[in-house]
Parts: C-alpha cells; structure tokens; sequence
C-alpha cells in the first residue's frame, strides 16, 4: 500500500494532469475555495497554486478548527485554568491562539497546569492519574476529531473517572459552507472538500452545493495528486457548465461516511448553535454534550468568570476565513503577526491560511 | 487538524491494536471502525482508526490518474 500511496506523489503523472487542467480551462476566469486546513498546508506546501492556470484562483475557508474556534473559548479555558485543582489539556495547536488578554502558553509559562496531549485518550490518563484535580480537555476540531472524543467520553463513563471533563467547541462543516454560501459574499464555482471531514459524514451533506447553489464539489485526498485531480474534475464540471457532487477519495470516503463513527458521535452529543470567528453564530453548527453526559461539561460543575472578550481591531482573520480577504491584506501580516508570536488565530496552525502564507508565500 | 496517517494494522487486541507507520509502531484505538483485520491498511487520527484504506479503490483512483493522460493526449 505504502507503495501506492508514493505514486499518489508522482510528478511525471502530476505534470499530465497539470496539462489537461490548462487544456480545459485556458484563459477562463474560476474561483475554488478549498475548505480544509490541511489542504491549505499540502496546497502550500506542493506548490500546487503556481503551477495553475492564471485564471484559477484557490481561496482558503473556513476549515482549520483553532483558527475558527472564538476568542470566548480560549478566555474560558484560561478562567478554568485559574482554578488551583484544575489541569487543562490540549492539542498542540491550541497553546498559542490568543484569547482576548492571553494565550495558554503564557498562563503555561505562568505556572498553570497546561498539558498538550496527541489524543483525548491521553487527557483521560491524565484523569485517572490524576484523581484529585479536575481534568478539562478542550475538544475542539471537526467530525473527523469528534467521535475520538465521543468515544473517551464512554470510555469515561465506562471507567468512571469522574474528574474527566470535555469543554466543548467542536465544529460542523456543512452548516458553515451553507452559511458562508448563501451570503453571496463570495462568488464561487466549486469547492475542494475535505477527505477526513468526509470520511465520517459521507457525501449526503454537500448535495445542496450543486443543488441549491449550482457550485460543484469534489471531496479530495491530500497527496499532491489528489488534490491536482480535484482541481481537474472542478474545472471540467465548470467549463461544461455541469455542477455535481464527486467523490474522488473512494479510497477512504465512503458514500454514507462511516456509519459506526457517526453512531457513537450521537450517543455522546447533539447539534448546538455555534459562534465560528469570522463567521458569527451559526445554527446548529456545533456539537453539545447531551444531557445524560452534560456531568462532562466544566461549567456544570464549576462557575467560572469570564470577562466579556474581544478581538484585535487591526486583525482580518475573520475576512481571511470566509476567503473574501487574503492574509497579506493584513497591516499587521509578517510585520507583528508571525507564526512566532501570533496576533490572530490564522496564523497559529500550521493549518492557518496566515501561516502558510508566511511560510510559503 | 484534520490530518490522518495511514498505516498497517499489524496487532489486534481487542478495542485497541498496534499500527506499522513505516518504522514507527503506535497503539492505536479500533473502536470507531466496524470490522478490521490484522493487515488492513487504516487512517489513523488523534490516535484513532477513523476509517479503512481500501486497496482497490486506492488502484482504480490510480488508473483514473492515467486514463487523465490517455485521453488528454488524444484530444492533442
């Protein structure tokens, strides 16, 4: 297999697709967005915008989870980590995103009980460890993160670890792209889908692109060929003029997504109104834990608070995030605002369209 | 975020086994897949299974690539 996967990397066969992408399309004008963080990295990181056809622009949306997640959830996970038996555990990424007056990393450099964690199993080790304090796990990410956390969830209830807590942010996609769609803020022809988003949801969800809003879309891989080959399919559908749905990640993707995963997801939360930086509060745009888990939730437990929060006047995150602005539309972009000391949240991740701009551009 | 590694599973015991990436061997957790066997090839995420890779489709995906070519070359 992993000698498959290498051919996914061929540039002999890149070159051939590159081709027929500038045979099709020509001199017309076409405006993607690829949705997903980590095919903004992997699009940055092959090159893969100068090697197109003038005519195909490829703006970044809304897909990188710390870039989305609001100043509001950071200041509360910093209010809870003010409490003396509390520890909060994170993914990496998380630790530099500011929030209205600090980051993780400088309550962490404070002496705060901050922990980076590579899975929520290790936030519940962590728990069970550590019986005496109060374990929050900021559970942030999309449908491809969240049955992880679902399933640390029951795994919670099954051990009963009861110091085990999740603050909630997860995200939902396609109530975001429907958001961002029917603005019209931004005029698209089609979107590169993310492959793992879809790996648990299927393909059902994006029907409405085409069928509502005549944009195509193509769910994608990330090597360099998957990506290429969706930029194909999209400029084909465009330039005949016939929007569809295609899935062209059936090596992982399947057409309901996976079944299992989306069941355990519901046993664990229901849909929530969401607030998404850039983007406002979106209905049912989020996952809540359900009642019977809502003992899970920190602030059921605890009260914590939280002063109101706000945002750096000068930082064009949110534009960035609905692709109507470009990072180095940004005063503070490279000059205060650098991967080493981020001001806004896109250029935290390596996901951030900031940070592969700066990185690559 | 969304990142997912491929990788073979070489280990299984009950919900959890051991995945090959490359050199690197990593317990990962099986419980979101429905059925998986020794040698299925998975994506792994936040130290989760999320989905199989499957072997064919990844082949016809690849031939997809070069039936691009063939035709791109007969329309030159």
């Amino acid at each position: 297999m992993s000698l498959i996967l290498d051919e996914y990397k061929d540039p002999q066969k890149a070159r051939r697709i590159l081709d027929a992408i500038h045979s099709i399309v020509g001199d017309k004008k076409i405006k993607l967005m690829e949705v997903c963080g980590t095919h903004t990295q992997a699009i940055f990181r092959y090159g893969i915008r100068g090697l197109l056809p003038n005519g195909i622009e490829i703006v970044s949306g809304p897909g990188c989870p710390v870039c989305v997640t609001p100043n509001s959830f950071i200041d509360t996970l910093i209010a809870l980590s003010e409490i003396e038996s509390c520890i909060i555990v994170v993914f990496g990424d998380l630790l530099k995103v500011p929030g209205s007056r600090s980051t993780l990393l400088k309550e962490k450099s404070k002496g705060k009980d901050v922990r980076i964690v590579y899975s929520p199993l290790d936030a519940l080790e962590i728990a069970i460890k550590e019986k005496q304090k109060m374990v929050v796990f900021s559970g942030i990410g999309f449908e491809t993160t969240a049955p992880s956390i679902a399933v640390t969830i029951l795994e919670a209830e099954k051990k009963d670890v009861k110091n085990f807590f999740v603050l909630s942010a997860i995200k939902l996609l396609p109530p975001a792209l429907k958001s961002l769609i029917s603005s019209k803020e931004l005029p698209l022809n089609g979107l590169i889908l993310p492959g793992h988003v879809s790996a648990i949801i299927g393909l059902d969800e994006y029907r409405f692109l085409a069928e509502e809003y005549s944009i195509a879309g193509v769910v994608a891989g990330f090597e360099p060929l998957d990506i290429l080959m969706a930029i194909y399919s999209l400029s084909r559908m465009i330039t005949t003029h016939s929007p569809s749905l295609e899935n062209k990640y059936t090596r992982v993707v399947k057409p309901k997504g996976n079944e299992k995963a989306r069941k355990i997801l519901g046993e664990v939360f229901e849909e929530c109104d969401s607030e998404w930086r850039g983007l406002g509060l979106i209905r049912r745009s989020g996952l809540a834990l359900r009642r019977e888990f809502s003992h899970r939730n920190p602030l059921n437990v605890i009260s914590v608070g939280v002063e109101s929060s706000k945002e750096n006047p000068d930082c064009i995150c949110g534009s960035i995030l609905r692709g109507v602005k470009k990072p180095t539309a940004c005063l503070l972009f490279g000059k205060t605002c650098t991967p080493e000391n981020p001001i806004g949240a896109c250029m935290v991740s390596n996901e951030g369209s900031c940070a592969a701009y700066f990185k690559y551009s | 975020m969304c990142l997912g590694i491929p990788g073979k599973v070489i280990e299984i015991d009950g919900d959890s086994g051991y995945v090959e990436f490359g050199a690197v061997k990593r317990k990962v957790n099986l419980k979101l897949l429905a059925e998986v066997n020794v040698g299925d090839y998975v994506l792994v995420h936040t130290g989760f299974a999320i989905e199989k890779i499957d072997r064919e489709e990844a082949e016809k995906t690849l031939k997809l690539f070069q039936d691009i070519s063939i035709s791109f070359d007969e329309i030159r």
